[in-house]
């Protein structure tokens, strides 16, 4: 691209062709802007440009012991804060040598399978509004204040629960929690029949989605996408199965994986994982027992000096912590590998050749986060 | 309000307020002046002896003018005089089949859309403005529009951006008048007056066309563009879908259509022609799931991206009347249009059976995800044009027949 005498890089175009920007100030979007270049109906070029909500995270973590980053950390995805600190909390532990009681280790299996869903809820209604679902927008967005009043019974807060800390989780469930979880999951496996009734079966949703941005089996390998992309591409990858995390390997669950490689592949891959984030909540709630759920730590706690790394099946996909420490009370490094940057990669691929009118479905079913990608 | 220093900002002032009185004067003024002074001493008088008969007779106009019949002491004489009467042609125009009647069902039908899309959604809906549900949230928004700045993008052609207001006004105004809502209530009659409606609905996709290209806005062009696309396309089906009800009542006009509807209903042989006109008028208003021409996740606002207050609220206002002026004609052509049982006058059938339209029309909103353009066009030079021909056949089939 060259760039001009004011210092702003120019592009020619050909006369047949339009450029049209998408974002930051695009409602579909967020904070997020990339250009297309379109000829007629068909998009032939696109330049993503992320990075518009960068703030340091990494960082920042340098300056934070490592209860301190917590809350810091989870800001970058705010539908999915409990898996985001996740493999933070699991480096530290690690770099500290410190063992989790059971009921803690169970308690953070609660909140991420119920985080998960949230996630899911709050992806599925902005894909249904893109691709103009005006019902199933508002549905999933309402039922998930229900799974969002669970989150607060165990966490305190709303959104950001911090509840993942080094050492355990911030303080254990109250007494009613079980009952009403369980009442709360029963009536949204029945609405999940509705959204299955009103969009996911929906004659227009099918043939807006169905062979629409394939990205095949080779591909998605090669790009190395992650999590529900890469699952719908026809690859049985889950960081709870291949490398099981807290008690991963002591409840039962399926990974999704679908054929169809397409836009429908990674709808269905949502809600499928819904449906079994709540079966396992349904066995832990069964099977989970009494006793401490967190590690006294000492205010400053230092760690051995020493690299660790840590992954976990966040909403979006494996999401990894590499904390290189020096032993002293804070991280000397840390790096952080989102699952929504490696789903950018293919969005140039999946776009180009397909309809203006697909973008917002290609570039959602990808399930984008901007915030959590540039961190 | 700034103050005013150069004669420049005079005139502008005086020619905003000249602007905005226009467009009150009929909305409000006018409505408000029959509703209080004319329409109370008119209802005592006998409409025979004024001379104003259910048509609107210009030799009597001129005979009411002469100076015999003015009476300054009898307020009667005077007002049908002056031409003010609730039969004449300003009184149709103005307030009961025309303008305003058409603009607060409008306001009606936006607070009912939301209301009933709410329902659907498990949501409340509009709450606060009007006692009872937010019935006044239309004219809440109404007054927030007015009172916003009318934003011109500097690269915008001035003139051909602001044409579309008074194009779709007019276009709008145009479909009132040329559609009835009762045997006696219409502003103008015509024996064409299908083929009228049918040639003004053929001029939004222009109206359309200019404010996208005047925009200067790469998202306006696309959906004008598109809403250019789907206008014309679906514009063949919409006419060979009302063929049928042509050859079967053996009129172009709306008042013979309804009345050649007495013994049975045409939505009965001709479901096929009433399920070909529902799709292709849906395209034409461009509702969900056809409203690719406003696609918001993809295109912001579609053609309307750069239009703001009251401007965009008169557009906004003309296709909503375009959506009562489809509604009334699918009533008119397939639902018998005002005929139904005696007590109840026949205009408030002819509202209720448009209302019914209307939801229908408006469900689909609350349950189907947008369609894409190429499926679009291929659904309506496929399979909506074979339905209407197969339409034709069976119209040409009952009339030969003689069953009908």
């Amino acid at each position: 691209m060259p760039v001009g005498a004011t210092g702003i890089s120019t592009q020619q175009v050909e006369e047949d062709k339009l450029v049209v920007s998408i974002g930051p100030q695009h409602p579909g979007a967020g904070h997020f802007r990339f250009t297309i270049t379109v000829e007629g109906d068909m998009i032939v070029d696109v330049l993503p440009d992320p990075g518009y909500v960068h703030r340091g995270a990494e960082k920042q973590t340098e300056y934070r012991n490592y209860t301190q980053s917590i809350p810091l950390l989870e800001r970058s995805s705010l539908t999915d804060v409990t898996n985001i600190i996740g493999p933070y909390s699991l480096a530290a532990e690690e770099l500290m040598g410190i063992e989790i009681p059971p009921r803690a280790q169970y308690l953070r299996m609660i909140m991420s399978e119920n985080q998960r869903i949230i996630s899911h809820l709050y992806w599925l209604g902005i894909q249904a509004i893109f691709l103009g679902h005006s019902t199933m927008f508002m549905w999933p967005l309402g039922d998930r204040d229900l799974l969002i009043d669970l989150g607060e019974m165990i966490g305190g807060a709303r959104i950001t629960y911090s509840y993942w800390i080094p050492g355990g989780v911030r303080n254990d469930i109250p007494g009613n929690f079980k009952e009403r979880a369980l009442k709360t999951y029963d009536y949204f496996e029945k609405r999940l029949v509705d959204y299955e009734r009103i969009f996911f079966e929906n004659p227009l949703f099918l043939k807006r989605t169905q062979g629409v941005g394939v990205l095949k089996r080779e591909e998605a390998i090669r790009f190395g996408v992650v999590g529900p992309v890469l699952r719908a591409s026809d690859v049985k990858s889950d960081t709870r199965l291949d490398e099981p995390y807290c008690l991963y390997k002591d409840v039962n669950f399926e990974v999704p994986v679908y054929k169809e490689c397409d836009t429908w592949a990674r709808c269905m891959v949502h809600l499928f994982e819904m449906r079994q984030s709540i079966r396992i909540i349904r066995q832990i709630l069964e099977k989970i027992p009494s006793g401490s759920v967190r590690v006294k730590l000492s205010p400053q706690q230092r760690t051995r000096p020493g690299e660790a790394y840590a992954r976990v099946e966040a909403s979006r996909g494996a999401m990894a912590f590499h904390i290189i420490s020096d032993g002293g009370t804070k991280p000397y490094r840390t790096k952080i590998s989102v699952p929504s940057f490696r789903n950018l990669i293919v969005l140039k691929k999946l776009l180009i050749g397909s309809h203006v009118a697909d973008m917002p479905a290609i570039y959602w079913s990808l399930d984008y986060w901007p915030v959590e990608a540039d961190r | 309000m700034a103050e005013l220093t150069t004669f420049e900002q005079f005139v502008k002032r005086v020619l905003e307020i000249v602007f905005w009185v226009l467009i009150f004067l009929p909305l409000v003024i006018l409505p408000v002046f029959y509703l209080v002074y004319v329409l109370p001493v008119e209802l005592q008088c006998n409409f025979v002896l004024l001379g104003c008969s259910h048509s609107i007779d210009w030799a009597t106009a001129l005979y009411m003018f002469s100076p015999n019949q003015l009476n300054p002491f009898d307020p009667t004489s005077f007002i049908s005089s002056m031409g003010l009467g609730a039969s004449s042609i300003l009184f149709r125009a103005g307030f009961f089949p025309g303008l305003t009647f058409v603009a607060v069902l409008s306001s009606f039908v936006i607070w009912y859309e939301r209301k009933l899309l709410a329902k659907m959604q498990y949501r409340v809906g509009p709450l606060y403005a009007g006692r009872v549900g937010g019935i006044f949230q239309s004219f809440a928004d109404l007054f927030k529009l007015l009172f916003k700045e009318i934003v011109i993008p500097a690269k915008a052609d001035r003139l051909m951006f602001l044409a579309p207001v008074f194009g779709m006004m007019a276009l709008g105004g145009a479909l009132i008048g040329i559609v009835p809502v009762g045997a006696n209530e219409f502003v103008a009659s015509s024996p064409y007056s299908l083929l009228i409606a049918l040639a003004i609905l053929s001029f939004f996709p222009l109206v359309t066309l200019i404010a996208g290209w005047a925009s200067n806005n790469k998202f306006s062009f696309i959906g004008a563009i598109r809403a250019l696309y789907q206008m014309i396309s679906y514009e063949i089906p919409l006419i060979l879908s009302v063929i049928g009800v042509v050859i079967l009542a053996g009129s172009l006009d709306f008042t013979g259509i309804v009345n050649s509807q007495n013994k049975i209903w045409f939505i009965a042989p001709m479901i096929l022609g009433a399920i070909v006109f529902y799709i292709t008028a849906m395209a034409e208003v461009e509702r969900i799931p056809f409203d690719l021409p406003e696609a918001d996740s993809e295109l912001v606002a579609g053609w309307l991206t750069e239009y703001t207050s009251m401007v965009f609220g008169t557009i906004n206002l003309a296709i909503y009347i375009k959506l009562y002026a489809m509604s009334a004609i699918f009533t008119l052509l397939f639902l018998g249009g005002w005929s139904g049982p005696a007590p109840v006058p026949d205009f408030v059938w002819f509202l209720i059976k448009t209302i019914i339209v209307m939801t229908i029309f408006i469900i689909p909103r609350g349950a189907n995800p947008r369609i894409r353009i190429d499926q679009l066009i291929d659904l309506g030079w496929v399979w909506l044009i074979g339905l209407s021909f197969l339409n034709i056949f069976i119209a040409l089939v009952l009339k030969a027949s003689g069953l009908l």
